[in-house]
């Protein structure tokens, strides 16, 4: 019986609904103002296209952010009944909202994810945080933190790139319903989507001051943290930049959380839902590219069943769609910067002359910007550097295990312990499991799932402190 | 009398031997999580297919489509015309292609034989006591081996719910072999043999996956989900077990195993949905009228109704469409 290719013809999202300025300037004091330093430019990842000019901020652009931050927390924003601070809140979740589609095109465009991670997963629950938050602003003191719980002042906050608007919205969203103000820098890569949660704030007429965002690179970083006048740091990224953070902070009484890299363990037993456990493996590890500091990135699937799984698990990888970020049936978008290419290609290319097995499903990559293709290391022994460093990529490592006390042992062997996965039928083998693992989330029989309810945050070197939920209040509150 | 020995690996021989090693078997098979399961159904659906794509999906779905009549009213003269239809979905273009088949009930196959003659377009016939099929097994089989007699190409069989879910899976088995024997013709041109869990009933993914194992090892050449009288009938998810129920089966023996959804898809929306799903769960040689059909009656006028937007760029009432 013969058949015809059912070949998925191309379904772009329009990129009309965004207007994407030449350059940009950094939003101080509810207004967009000229930094003093140099600009650079943001491009898009999938296509290297030069998206817009962006402004660098330099110590005197930091400290007038500071300041205007400081003048808004003491004046306006500290002193604003909690009932009236979720009025703003509120007002900027609807706009998300109302703005989805513009958010979600911008994002891809200058992240290089897929439309349909940004449209169906982030953009929503940015939204969701700010509603979760406004909730929780006229509430405080049931929060857990005493009767009368008060703000810690300025925040510096500083994100990555994976996720701009959302990991936006974790940091922005507790901080203003605590009754604190806020100085924000997106990542270098990414500084798009920020700015235009700017607009947002003006839309809302948000009072000047209370949201301060600061493009930039690394200098700015450093000189956000290291400002005298702010409060707190809370800081996403990578391990390393976050223990210069805590060098910095130390001695001083800023208040620091810190959520950092991840190595997480994506635990098969031989009666999971198998179809389900290569769904979860899936998500674990290609969402967002591997962009994801939780991600599954070592699969300890039992021996039993391991050939099993493998082999579904690359037919499995052989349907991921890779391409277009715009194209709403792409799987896979592109990788965020070069300098991150470079780093997958790096640790694929140790994985593979430490000996372990290497493969990828045949899959054409566009000729232009930045991509690599879901990869699968077999073979992986906890002695391999692939199962221990975070690649930040679409590569999995396999290693097996033959029982429950070896899978946890292997599970929390690792410097990070941000998240693990657990798949079984066994609801008892669960509970045992999630008592046991070193990590901040436990997944069971999913991966990947956020909520603004669900406290997120890591063990050893994935840092310290806690978003979302209850808990993320406690980093905003003395 | 046992196909078993001949089309199973010889792994699948010992397991289908008793009671017993059939119901080790089938409560060994990996589990299925309903939210996993539903979630990864539902991303499937967001698929956005369009233009060369979607012309190819919809010529597909209307060559797949099993154009379905089980009424009590049913009637020589409605089958006629059912079958007419069925042979030119759209009189006004001759390039239309065909059904895959008319499905009717025994009594009428004859009728719908002749009307249809040597178009190509199968007969189905609903059989053992369809749609409870709460009857004894010698009546469930001379209700089989009529509809065979009277012509047609395909038996859509009810299995016994009841023994199925109080475990009596051996007595589900043997009904099923015994249906498929009811199907051949002293020619060895045996009719197909499509057998329908409905899903509405077995409630459960576990059930709906043991379900699908069970009919696969006793010889049925498709599984189908519903009768169409029982509500929920054909869903995504539902749809998906089996069709990885199907994958697995040919990993394992080498035999290829038709998936046929029937009852509430009523839109060209909802059967693309569920060809992007064959396409991307079991693989392209599902994507034929030999492997996956659709059970329908109301489908056929909106496939045609989008067929012709996509060719004339607008949409025509639901006058120019033949009732039936």
């Amino acid at each position: 019986m013969a058949t015809t290719p059912f070949e998925y013809a191309p379904a772009p999202e329009s990129r009309s609904i965004v207007d994407i300025k030449p350059s940009y300037g950094l939003f101080v004091n509810g207004e967009f103002v000229d930094g003093h330093g140099k600009s650079f430019k943001t491009i898009s990842p999938s296509t290297e296209e030069v998206l817009a000019e962006i402004a660098e901020a330099d110590e005197a652009d930091v400290d007038a952010a500071v300041r205007a931050a400081r003048k808004a927390y003491d004046k306006v924003w500290s002193r604003m009944p909690g009932r009236e601070r979720a009025k703003y809140l509120y007002r900027i979740a609807r706009i998300i909202q109302e703005r989805s589609r513009e958010l979600a095109v911008l994002e891809s465009i200058d992240n290089g994810k897929p439309i349909k991670e940004s449209r169906d997963v982030d953009i929503p629950i940015v939204a969701a945080h700010f509603f979760y938050y406004a909730g929780w602003a006229d509430k405080l003191e049931y929060a857990g933190r005493g009767t009368d719980p008060q703000p810690l002042g300025v925040a510096g906050q500083i994100i990555p790139w994976n996720f701009p608007l959302l990991m936006l919205a974790w940091k922005i969203a507790p901080a203003l319903a605590c009754g604190n103000t806020v100085v924000l820098k997106p990542a270098e890569t990414t500084p798009l989507t920020a700015l235009l949660f700017a607009e947002i704030c003006q839309q809302a007429d948000l009072p000047p001051g209370v949201v301060n965002i600061i493009t930039g690179a690394g200098g700015t970083g450093q000189a956000l943290v290291g400002h005298p006048g702010i409060d707190k740091v809370a800081f996403t990224g990578s391990t390393d930049v976050g223990k210069a953070i805590a060098r910095t902070v130390a001695g001083t009484d800023k208040k620091v959380t810190l959520e950092l890299g991840g190595k997480a363990a994506n635990i098969v037993f031989d009666d999971a839902p198998l179809d389900q456990a290569v769904e979860g493996i899936v998500t674990g590890i290609f969402f967002n590219q591997g962009h994801v500091c939780c991600a599954g990135s070592r699969l300890l699937v039992q021996e039993s069943i391991a050939d099993e799984l493998l082999a579904k698990l690359k037919r499995r990888m052989s349907t991921l769609r890779i391409g277009d970020p715009l194209d709403k049936n792409t799987d896979i978008g592109a990788i965020n910067s070069a300098e991150q290419l470079a780093r997958i290609r790096e640790l694929s290319d140790i994985g593979e002359a430490e000996g372990a097995g290497r493969w990828s499903p045949e899959c054409e990559l566009p000729s232009h910007g930045f991509w690599f293709p879901p990869t699968l290391f077999t073979g992986v022994t906890q002695a391999h550097r692939i199962a221990r460093e975070e690649i930040f990529g679409p590569v999995l490592s396999v290693l097996t295990f033959r029982t429950p006390a070896e899978a946890v042992e292997k599970a929390n062997n690792t410097p990070y312990g941000l998240s693990a996965g657990v798949w079984t039928e066994k609801g008892s083998l669960i509970l045992h499991m999630a008592n046991q693992l070193r990590a901040g989330v436990v997944w069971a029989n999913t991966f990947n799932k956020f909520d603004p309810t669900s406290p997120f945050g890591g063990f050893k070197e994935s840092g310290y402190g806690r978003e979302g939920g209850r808990h993320g209040l406690e980093a905003y509150l003395k | 009398m046992t196909p078993t020995s001949t089309v199973l690996g010889a792994g699948l021989d010992d397991v289908t031997r008793s009671e017993a090693s059939l119901r080790r078997f089938l409560h060994g098979l990996p589990g299925v999580d309903q939210v996993g399961a539903e979630a990864r159904a539902a991303g499937l659906g967001t698929r956005s297919i369009k233009t060369t794509a979607k012309e190819f999906a919809l010529d597909l779905a209307i060559r797949m489509v099993d154009l379905t009549t089980l009424e009590g009213a049913d009637t020589p003269g409605k089958v006629r015309a059912l079958a007419s239809k069925a042979m030119r979905p759209d009189p006004a273009d001759p390039d239309c292609p065909s059904v895959a088949a008319v499905c009717v009930y025994p009594d009428m196959v004859a009728t719908v034989k002749e009307t249809l003659g040597s178009s190509g377009v199968h007969v189905a016939a609903v059989a053992t006591a369809f749609p409870s099929g709460r009857a004894a097994l010698d009546i469930k089989l001379a209700d089989t081996a009529d509809a065979v007699e009277a012509g047609a190409d395909e038996i859509d069989m009810v299995i016994d719910r009841g023994a199925f879910l109080s475990g009596r899976y051996q007595q589900v088995y043997d009904e099923i072999v015994a249906t498929k024997a009811a199907c051949g013709r002293p020619d060895g041109n045996d009719a197909h043999l499509k057998v329908i869990f409905e899903t509405g009933e077995l409630q459960t993914y576990d059930n709906v996956r043991r379900a699908s194992w069970l009919a696969m090892m006793a010889g049925a050449d498709f599984i189908k989900t519903s009768t169409g009288k029982v509500q929920p009938a054909a869903t995504l998810p539902v749809t998906m077990i089996m069709v990885e129920a199907v994958r697995d089966f040919r990993e394992l023996t080498g035999q290829m195993v038709g998936v046929k959804p029937a009852g509430g898809i009523r839109t060209s929306k909802d059967a693309i949905k569920y060809l992007v799903m064959v396409n991307e769960v079991a693989g392209q040689d599902w994507l034929d009228p030999h492997w996956f059909r659709f059970g329908a009656s109301t489908l056929l006028n909106d496939l045609l109704m989008q067929r012709t937007k996509m060719k004339t760029g607008r949409y025509s009432g639901p006058d120019y469409f033949t009732l039936d």
